[in-house]
């Protein structure tokens, strides 16, 4: 698939904006996107976007333009932005519009996500165990019962992030933090220390995709979507949020959506250049490399003490500083990934750029309540 | 042991029963491919058959993976106590042989004394009291020490 193009990017600064709205947010970003490529809101043929808990996006039509495009709405947990590009993509693909924006932003209250029951009388919050962050303590401490993953290699995932994050203008958290720092700070979900999770936060991205062959009227440096694929979980994984799991095992939807993405796209993990990988915690940057298929079970360990996912690693990971350091706005975060893919393609990277002129980038996102977005980006 | 409780009242019901003060998980068992479910539902997730009956869940398992919860969790919707009164709880997922893993607070909370692989019993659990003074109950998974009592 290389028949859709992205050809115009815009990005809120991530991080907490006191008395600006998440939809504020998202105008923001739809401006600097439509300036980007040169564009107005009325040349918008239709728009996908979504936020979990700043409103309905396609109200911001009334802020943005009442131009009467068709505006769908999608809700999809942490894959709402991963989605609305999926979404953006098909509708290029299926001939229904030939140029369009994918947008997600978001603005949630401070603290862990506070978790709705189901039912009127809600015995899983209420027995204390409706909390994403336990979900993430116990999957990575099995993960590295089974494959030998360390605590201190737990830690060097988050000064990469920090690290990373300092030299990102946009990020939330750009101060660096030594391991130590990260180690030794509060402990929330055992193994998992304060530093090692990434926190709800606010932003807002989006992002303008046309044909691929019309790419070069907005921008003379389109970058190709080779593949955007979005799984849910089957039967037998792992999953955050539930009272009970199958003794059966299944790999879960990051490997799905990989496998299809590297499907699409003709090609395999050693054709990547740099990755974004949904680093909810630190445990899950590790786990994430794996099922990606960008390394084997327990290689992981070996991977981080050689500096194979540092900027000018082999394999550079969360170049941005992930969501450690960007903070997570759900509807906006899986585009963040896509963002920062395409000014490492761009070679815009500035300080944090990849060198050796990378060609090939991959995102990927997970979340609740059991859903990956994959896409595999070529300049 | 554990103390008897005066006035226990399920936290919801329909999730387990009392009996003789000590709770029973209840769960489903799909009659077509036999997989098990808590908390009951209708509809097999694994074969897509539509029939399902009732069924006890076991009282004994071992401990697949845990953490702790080191923060208070927000209230609502959280029930137990919370600010100065808060408590790190343990939290796993206890494998219940030839049936499922299932998530539950666990007694310990002390990183040192809590392994996987190690056996586990069901226990109750006070959250906290109701407006009419009763003690709001969940279940909880305790570990079972050599001789077979719990710790």
């Amino acid at each position: 698939m290389s028949d859709v193009a992205i050809v115009g990017i815009g990005m809120h600064e991530f991080g907490r904006h006191d008395g600006i709205s998440g939809m504020d947010q998202g105008v923001t970003a739809v401006r600097r996107a439509l300036a980007d490529c040169g564009q107005q809101w009325s040349d918008m043929e239709f728009a996908v976007g979504g936020s979990m808990d700043a409103g309905a996006a396609d109200t911001m039509v009334s802020r943005v333009g009442l131009t009467g495009l068709p505006f769908t709405n999608v809700v999809n947990g942490c894959a709402t932005g991963g989605t609305a590009l999926a979404q953006a993509v098909n509708t290029i693909e299926s001939g229904a519009g030939d140029l369009g924006i994918a947008i997600g932003f978001d603005k949630h209250e401070k603290g862990a996500f506070r978790i709705k029951g189901p039912r009127g009388k809600d015995w899983y919050g209420g027995s204390g165990l409706a909390l994403t962050t336990q979900f993430f303590g116990m999957k990575i401490n099995r993960y590295m019962h089974e494959h030998g993953i360390t605590r201190p290699t737990l830690a060097k995932v988050g000064a990469k992030a920090f690290r990373n994050g300092a030299l990102n203008p946009m990020a939330w958290r750009r101060k660096p933090l030594s391991e130590e720092e990260v180690a030794d700070s509060l402990m929330l979900s055992y193994p998992l220390t304060q530093y090692m999770f990434c926190s709800p936060g606010e932003g807002g991205v989006a992002m303008i995709l046309c044909r691929a062959d019309k790419a070069k009227q907005y921008t003379d440096r389109p970058i190709y979507l080779k593949a955007a694929a979005v799984r849910t979980r089957k039967f037998g994984s792992f999953e955050v949020l539930a009272p009970s799991i199958a003794l059966e095992h299944d790999a879960g939807p990051t490997s799905a959506a990989s496998k299809a993405a590297f499907e699409q796209a003709g090609i395999g993990p050693e054709d990547v250049d740099v990755a974004q990988l949904q680093d909810t915690e630190a445990g899950a940057e590790i786990m994430h490399m794996a099922e990606n298929g960008f390394c084997e079970h327990g290689e992981q360990e070996q991977m981080l003490a050689n500096g194979d996912t540092e900027i000018n690693g082999r394999l550079p990971v969360n170049t941005d500083g992930g969501c450690l350091a960007n903070g997570e706005p759900i509807g906006a975060s899986g585009l963040r990934q896509v963002y920062e893919n395409v000014l490492q393609l761009r070679g815009d990277a500035g300080e944090r750029q990849v060198p050796n002129d990378p060609k090939v980038a991959y995102t990927h996102v997970y979340g609740a309540p059991g859903i990956s977005g994959v896409t595999i980006l070529s300049r | 042991m554990t103390t008897p409780i005066a006035n226990p009242v399920a936290v919801a019901d329909g999730i387990f029963t009392l009996n003789d003060g000590q709770p029973v998980l209840l769960g489903s068992r799909c009659t077509n491919c036999d997989n098990h479910m808590f908390p009951r539902q209708h509809g097999c997730p694994r074969c897509m058959f539509n029939e399902q009956v009732d069924v006890e869940l076991a009282t004994r398992g071992t401990l697949w993976t845990w953490t702790v919860q080191a923060f208070p969790p927000k209230a609502p919707p959280y029930l137990g106590p919370v600010g100065d009164d808060f408590e790190p709880f343990g939290v796993g997922y206890v494998e219940l042989p030839g049936q499922l893993r299932v998530e539950a607070r666990l007694t310990e909370s002390d990183p040192e004394k809590l392994q996987i692989g190690m056996e586990m019993e069901i226990v109750p659990f006070v959250l906290g009291t109701d407006e009419d003074g009763n003690d709001v109950v969940t279940y909880a998974f305790a570990p079972v020490t050599q001789n077979g009592d719990q710790s």
